[in-house]
């Protein structure tokens, strides 16, 4: 079993959840945390290193360093793993985020309790994207999602209570209806005769779920997945969890948490009930439409930097399960890459969010001006990130936004010249305008709070970012203008995934 | 007489034993030895629950029927009964504390007693295939359960309680009692067996009175909404130690007695008759059982709704209506001892500690007493289903097995059941956000617990942290009951 380097994922941050068990003071804890996050960050590497060279001889399995190991034998529950270019992605995406918010919560309250839960957070996340076992893809879920609850409610700001409580439900309400629908889908994964499964991968090769029962699974669990996705109207608990959150919380959570929702779509909604998702996607294509311009409009009037930002993430996860409803690859490469355009920006954003409000003490735009005078750095920082969010070449939103259009406005065609309608060519043109809208709150809160004059002299006093926030930063940066300057690799990578096989399942 | 067929019911000679020795130490012990008396009792406990599972021993060693065919043991019967005898270890354990006790001095030896043969008479009713010996189970198992409510005896609530529960428990016997001579009339016996093949598939009103009263009778037990009326005030009213006896042994043993004369008895009327009947209560023992638990303040009742709720999701294992469905009730049951006992015993520590039992007492716990607190986030987030603690497991296996029968109908109820576990996971969240994330000043202070109450939770939380993640447990149970002859009386 521990010969399959995936198991590391999960393996380590059980030992640094031990190790953060026996730490005796601040230092040991930010020890323990660095060490753990950078041992996952050059896992991650390492794992994509080997992925590539692997691919790069000619092999053509849909997932690579799988490994499957009997848990509750009866059942047929194994612990199987296994990863495609989605999942490295994903991998890759979500240890930088933690190795950044471990920076970022550097001077946190009652640390070790925070590291604890942090971990265990990151835990499920791994868990999840190595998964390729519905079982315990479903555990590692909602052992992502309950530590939210705490590290809101206790180390949170604002409505905290509210917001946790509001957070947990929504997101336990979107697993309830998943678990009903991973259910059902293990009673139908195999013909008459077989053993049933609960692997994701033999599930496919089957393809044996009637297509009465995947109009009534897809829904469940696409809606499932889709909560966490923040789609309409299933994404409320997303701007209140997020303006409560401390900041490497909501890092973490609209960073890499919300990406599990659109992941859960693609892996399990999609991929298993293909036939549901050609079916069904129009209802969906509309409330991902909404999400889009809604979230994006949304954000033009709040004042408050979180919600701002919260609101835009609507805006584009949204985007993300609308390329994915595409059922096209162009569409789809777009959507992943979308994904880890989104997370590391986001995280970008509210890292700097919470930088600059651990020095004002306010969020309101209202409330500030005039930074780039008195902390340039963290305004650059800003700026930077702002950009990417509107999409500017050179950085990742553009090449993630750009190849999600291209592609939805292939199949778009593709669907009305075969005089299928015109659903999704109308809805790609509407998504299209939240690009127009993005550029209006970006801009906005960009000339309000950075440029102009100091709003309030008291803040002339404050100091720019210290090493730790700049390391945090940085790096985030240094990722976002990667994916901006080397699409490239990140398509070539992704495109991996798309296999023989996925076309055939798919049927693209 | 064949005297031999004695050596079928080992585990109830055993546990007869038991209490035979621990009446003689009550009895004849001099006065400063009597302080040994629990401790004496829970080793005793403690022996015949490991000589349970090893089958030279107490274990059945396959299926044995004795008496004419009116008492039958196998596996999967020394399964559920090692199970309880593992509750009534912890139990003992948490107990120790409290009738050491000044005020129960007096009184040690009978809550040892009364809870002795209350075991018994549980296990009567899981082994028997009569129904005279189900009711002389039902009655044993009920009756000294009352006295032991009242054991508080210089509390007006522990009386209150006590008599609430005495009405329910013999209104529900009469009611049950009344269904089974309408059974009897139609089939002319009162053999498990006899009645199964005599009642085939012919449905009549008098048939389902009959099942009706039946399943109201052990609902009263079990209490399912609307029979439920007695259990928070007796919950609430009972010392803690015996709160949780009846919240978990009790409540499990009925519930597998339940299964095995719901299929064994009445099997061959399912889709006619009690599969509507059961669907129906569990909608509305799980939907009332949540939406009055989010009001409660008293941590007691809390726990007393929450068991209601709880009590409506092993009931999905008895409309399964097939092997899985019987693993999983028996697993289920088996995580909820360890997780409600963890809860029990931290409520327990507190009163015994400071006699607060509000929940606005626990604001802030976490200060205080972390480990007391950690304890029992571990015991809701069990309760609640949240992984990787093993209410997560036992919750998806029931559903599992409880989906596993295939038509839309249960598809509709687990739906309802999942979405009651959001309630849930409302009101259990209310007690770890007290304890966590309120910045009040902590009514609690700071205090050790005594030993045995520290043992009896590291005992819970470990198993609450173990059960799950380890599928020895419940594939074995799997097992078990995949190759009982019991699954002979499933139909489909």
């Amino acid at each position: 079993m521990f010969s399959n380097i995936l198991i590391y994922f999960v393996v380590i941050p059980v030992i640094m959840l031990a190790g953060l068990g026996l730490c005796r003071n601040i230092k040991q804890i930010r020890a323990v945390a660095v060490a753990g996050s950078t041992a996952l960050l050059a896992l991650s590497v390492y794992v994509l290193v080997e992925y590539l060279a692997i691919r790069a001889t000619g092999n053509n399995d849909p997932m690579l360093f799988t490994g499957s190991w009997s848990w509750f034998a009866p059942l047929h529950i194994n612990l199987a793993v296994g990863v495609d270019g989605i999942s490295i992605a994903m991998l890759i995406l979500s240890s930088f985020i933690v190795f950044a918010g471990s920076f970022a919560s550097w001077t946190i309250q009652q640390p070790k309790e925070f590291f604890l839960w942090l971990i265990l957070l990151s835990t499920g996340v791994f868990g999840f994207f190595i998964s390729v076992d519905l079982f315990t893809m479903f555990m590692f879920y909602e052992v992502a999602l309950i530590p939210m609850y705490l590290l809101i409610g206790v180390w949170g700001s604002g409505r905290k209570n509210y917001s946790a409580m509001k957070l947990t439900l929504m997101l336990m309400g979107g697993s309830a209806f998943l678990m009903l629908g991973l259910i059902g889908i293990y009673y139908h994964s195999a013909p008459e005769g077989s053993q049933l499964t609960w692997n994701i991968l033999e599930i496919a090769a089957y393809d044996a779920i009637p297509h009465g029962w995947q109009q009534f699974l897809f829904p469940m669990t696409f809606v499932g997945f889709g909560v966490l996705g923040a789609m309409f109207p299933f994404h409320t608990w997303s701007p209140d969890g997020h303006a409560s959150a401390p900041t490497a919380v909501s890092m973490l959570h609209a960073g890499v948490l919300m990406k599990l929702g659109g992941y859960g779509c693609f892996r399990v909604a999609i991929y298993l009930m293909p036939f549901a998702a050609k079916e069904l996607s129009f209802i969906f294509l509309i409330l991902t439409g909404i999400s889009v311009v809604y979230g994006a409009f949304c954000a033009c009037v709040k004042t408050d930097l979180k919600y701002i930002n919260a609101y835009s993430s609507v805006s584009h996860c949204g985007l993300v399960l609308f390329a994915i409803l595409m059922l096209n690859s162009t569409a789809m490469t777009g959507a992943i890459m979308q994904m880890l355009s989104h997370g590391l920006m986001t995280a970008l954003f509210f890292a700097l969010i919470g930088m600059i409000y651990g020095r004002t003490h306010t969020r309101e735009i209202t409330q500030m001006g005039g930074m780039m005078q008195i902390m340039p750095y963290l305004s650059v920082c800003y700026v930077i990130a702002g950009m990417a969010s509107l999409g500017l070449p050179g950085l990742s939103g553009f090449v993630a936004e750009m190849t999600i259009f291209v592609g939805s406005f292939k199949a778009g065609m593709a669907e009305y010249l075969a005089g299928a309608g015109s659903l999704k060519l109308v809805f790609t043109i509407i998504a299209c305008c939240s690009i127009v809208i993005t550029a209006v709150y970006i801009l906005r809160v960009v000339g309000k709070l950075l440029f102009g004059p100091v709003y309030d002299d008291h803040h002339r006093t404050l100091t720019d970012a210290t090493w730790w926030e700049r390391l945090s930063t940085v790096t985030l940066i240094l990722c976002v203008a990667a994916i901006g300057c080397f699409p490239n690799f990140f398509n070539n990578l992704i495109n991996t995934t798309f296999t023989p096989e996925i076309f055939r399942v798919l049927g693209m | 007489m064949d005297y031999s067929q004695f050596l079928a019911m080992k585990q109830e000679i055993g546990l007869l034993v038991v209490f035979l020795l621990v009446f003689l130490y009550d009895t004849f012990m001099p006065r400063g030895a009597q302080k040994g008396l629990p401790v004496f009792t829970t080793v005793l406990m403690l022996l015949i629950t490991l000589g349970g599972f090893c089958s030279y021993c107490l274990a059945p060693s396959g299926d044995i029927s004795a008496f004419a065919g009116m008492y039958a043991t196998s596996p999967v019967m020394a399964a559920i009964k090692n199970i309880l005898n593992v509750g009534v270890v912890i139990v003992l354990i948490q107990s120790i504390k409290w009738t050491n006790s000044e005020a129960m001095t007096m009184r040690r030896g009978e809550f040892y007693e009364l809870l002795l043969v209350t075991l018994f008479g549980m296990y009567l009713m899981i082994s028997c295939r009569h129904f005279l010996l189900f009711v002389i189970g039902l009655e044993c198992a009920s009756l000294p359960l009352a006295a032991m409510v009242a054991l508080d005896k210089n509390r007006y609530e522990s009386h209150e309680a006590a008599v609430k529960y005495i009405l329910t428990a013999v209104f529900s016997s009469a009611i049950f009692m009344m269904g089974l001579s309408f059974v009897y009339g139609l089939t002319g016996s009162m053999y498990f067996n006899d009645i199964y093949f005599a009642l085939t598939a012919e449905c009549n009103t008098m048939l389902v009175m009959a099942i009706a009263f039946v399943i109201a009778g052990i609902g009263f037990k079990l209490s399912l909404v609307p029979f439920h009326l007695w259990t928070a005030d007796v919950y609430q009213g009972a010392p803690t130690s015996v709160t949780s006896y009846l919240s978990v042994i009790s409540k499990g043993a009925t519930a597998f007695a339940f299964l095995v004369v719901m299929s064994q008895v009445f099997g061959a009327l399912y889709s006619q008759i009690w599969e509507w009947m059961l669907y129906a209560l569990i909608i509305l023992t799980i939907t009332i059982g949540n939406l009055f638990a989010i009001r409660q303040r008293n941590m007691k009742r809390f726990l007393a709704f929450s068991s209601i709720s709880q009590a409506g999701y092993i009931m999905l294992g008895v409309i399964a209506y097939n092997a899985m469905g019987m693993a999983a009730l028996m697993y289920y049951v088996l995580v909820y001892i360890f997780s409600n006992l963890a809860a029990f015993g931290v409520i327990g520590a507190i009163e015994n500690a400071t006699g607060k039992v509000s929940m606005d007492d626990y604001r802030g716990l976490y200060k205080t007493n972390p480990r007391l607190s950690v304890a029992m986030m571990l015991a809701m987030f069990s309760l609640a289903g949240i992984p990787p603690f093993a209410g997560f497991f036992s919750k998806f296996f029931i559903f599992t097995g409880a989906i596993n029968h295939g038509t839309v109908a249960i598809y509709v109820l687990v739906l309802i059941a999942l979405i009651n576990t959001i309630v849930s996971l409302y009101y259990y969240l209310l007690v770890v956000k007290a304890m966590f994330i309120s910045d009040d000043e902590c009514v609690v202070p700071t205090f050790r617990s005594a030993c045995s109450e520290r043992l009896g939770l590291w005992i819970t939380v470990g198993g609450i942290l173990v059960l799950g993640i380890v599928s020895f447990f419940y594939s074995s149970l799997l097992d078990l009951t995949a190759v009982s002859p019991m699954n002979a009386f499933f139909i489909g």
